[in-house]
């Protein structure tokens, strides 16, 4: 009472210096930011893990995928020393990332921001950090898992390979990380378009359209060429190129439409898509529905 | 007696039309104000405003002594809101949903004792989606008040409550109030405004129009009562602003026992619908 009774006083001298500073809304310290992100981050596990049907979907449909792609299309690539069954391998891998990231999230936000579960937690003293601390441990559990099912899935039946060469897990990780930050933020950002718990199309279409002209269900290099235009500018191309350089023989470089892995601009293009979607997030991100005034 | 809650002006247009007209509302501390009105009538705009969800467009507002749409975390440490339904996190179970929420603030309760207060112990491992719907509204008041909040919001908590569930609710809301709580609650049921607030607003068309004790609201008070009888077969009515002498004078004209006699003062809810109703005529009119 004796706090209330004080910010009272400070608002009668409002204008003043001093009441001006002590009214001005603060940051949360960063402790409380760590602490709520980890009891968020649990949270978001845990409700990854009960939606059964959506965990299923999730790990099933790359698997599904690539053993599909995997029998109908064998044998080597004529002019390289790779497979089909190791390039689709690839190309699935590179699509558990924007599984995990963008649709995960794209999904997952819509449907808090349409339950009222964003607008909640908004009423609280939670920090929005935290939120997206919770969010990363999300996206992480959900692409790593994917990954690493995948990895045993090519490793076991599609003739994949594990690199000895400590650069390419470098590669790798760095990949990785890059294109499943720019898949998380243009999930988050893409989540504004889904208005209704059953609008998933809006997002789910463009995506299965990108896959295709980014050289995931078909090989890149024997798209037309406009086609190939259109998918080098978006993201999943240049992930799945990153994840053929990681795992593919150093030969089949020359295949690329650049005749390189072209790692440079590879980077270039995904950090580019970051700050896209982390320009669509700060412009779109509301904690509440259109539909709620 | 100190203020929790001050708003001045308060207005909020969507498109042309006004959801709040110029309202002033003063809430005390320790208080439960309830406030009433028709759907559309801009309550949840208002409530939504001061809970720091909402923009407005003009006035001033104190809360908390702190301006909502300035507000930070400290500020919301310190307001508990149980919006109106959602069906949110229905894949945690009940006593996962309370920690979580109580985890974000810095002196919240203990959530078992909160799961006790709202009657849900028994579901503390159920899912949230297996909740009936008057569970789930407990469950809404448990995440609103696992914080210790000074200033509690409630919108339309009791919506399908059967009556024991609301009887058991009122008690609840009343235990919070000797601790200390201030209550700013909206509802659609009279019974619940009479048996809780301590004041009620009528907001009509974005205006308030009339704030005051649930027995004094627009003269309640004072109104003519109405006293009915049984003559030669037929009901009797007479409206009257002094039903005892006017009882006294039957009683001798009956020579004793009045037959079928009772005094009616104007309900609650007569008062409202007279003041919402004449407030719409008065704004048609223009």
């Amino acid at each position: 009472m004796s706090t209330m009774v004080t910010t009272d006083s400070v608002i009668d001298v409002a204008g003043t210096r001093a009441g001006a500073e002590a009214d001005r809304p603060r940051r949360a310290p960063l402790r409380e930011v760590w602490r709520i992100g980890r009891v968020r981050m649990a949270v978001e596990v845990r409700q990854l893990t009960r939606n059964t049907g959506l965990l299923i979907y999730t790990f099933a449909l790359p698997v599904v995928m690539l053993l599909l792609f995997g029998s109908i299309f064998r044998g080597r690539i004529e002019g390289t020393s790779a497979t089909y069954q190791q390039v689709y391998a690839t190309g699935m891998i590179g699509m558990c990332v924007i599984n995990g990231g963008l649709q995960n999230l794209a999904f997952a936000v819509a449907s808090e921001r349409h339950s009222k579960a964003l607008k909640r937690l908004r009423t609280t003293p939670m920090p929005a950090a935290s939120y997206f601390l919770g969010k990363v441990a999300s996206v992480l559990v959900a692409t790593v898992g994917q990954i690493a099912v995948m990895l045993i899935v090519g490793v076991g039946l599609m003739g994949l390979t594990l690199p000895t060469d400590p650069s390419r897990w470098f590669t790798f990780v760095w990949v990785l990380l890059v294109g499943a930050t720019a898949c998380s933020l243009l999930g988050i950002g893409l989540s504004g378009l889904i208005r209704s718990e059953n609008g998933a199309a809006i997002v789910w279409l463009p995506i299965m359209v990108l896959q295709f002209v980014s050289g995931v269900f078909i090989l890149f290099s024997s798209l037309p060429r406009p086609v190939q235009q259109i998918g080098a500018v978006f993201p999943v191309k240049w992930l799945c190129q990153g994840m053929r350089s990681v795992f593919l023989p150093e030969s089949f470089k020359y295949s690329e439409p650049a005749q390189g892995w072209e790692h440079g601009r590879l980077a270039l293009v995904l950090a580019a898509w970051c700050v896209v979607g982390l320009l669509l997030c700060l412009k779109t991100f509301s904690w509440r529905g259109r539909d709620d005034g | 007696m100190t203020t929790a809650l001050r708003a001045r002006g308060l207005r909020k247009n969507y498109g042309d039309a006004a959801a709040l007209d110029g309202v002033d509302l003063d809430v005390a501390t320790g208080e439960i104000f309830a406030l009433l009105g028709p759907n559309g009538a801009g309550k949840s705009t208002a409530v939504e405003i001061l809970e720091g969800l909402r923009d407005r467009d003009s006035g001033e507002v104190s809360v908390l002594g702190t301006d909502p749409a300035r507000a930070d975390h400290r500020w919301r440490a310190r307001i508990g809101v149980v919006l109106q339904e959602a069906r949110d996190f229905t894949m945690l179970r009940v006593g996962e949903a309370v920690r979580q929420f109580g985890s974000y603030y810095p002196a919240h309760r203990d959530p078992d004792e909160v799961l006790a207060a709202v009657g849900l112990t028994e579901q503390t491992r159920t899912l949230t989606s297996r909740l009936s719907g008057g569970q789930r509204r407990r469950l809404d008041v448990a995440l609103g008040i696992v914080g210790g909040p000074e200033l509690l919001f409630l919108d339309e908590p009791t919506t399908g409550f059967d009556p024991a569930a609301r009887r058991q609710f009122w008690e609840l809301i009343r235990s919070l109030r000797s601790s200390g709580t201030t209550v700013l609650l909206t509802t659609h049921y009279l019974d619940e405004a009479e048996a809780l607030a301590d004041r009620v607003g009528v907001l009509v068309r974005g205006r308030l129009v009339e704030v005051a004790a649930p027995e004094r609201l627009g003269g309640r008070d004072r109104a003519e009562a109405v006293v009915t009888w049984e003559e030669d077969g037929k009901r009797c009515e007479q409206a009257t602003p002094e039903p005892t002498r006017f009882i006294a004078e039957l009683a001798t004209l009956f020579h004793g026992e009045i037959p079928g006699l009772s005094v009616v003062r104007p309900s609650l809810e007569d008062i409202y619908l007279d003041l919402i109703g004449s407030e719409s005529e008065h704004e048609g009119g223009r």
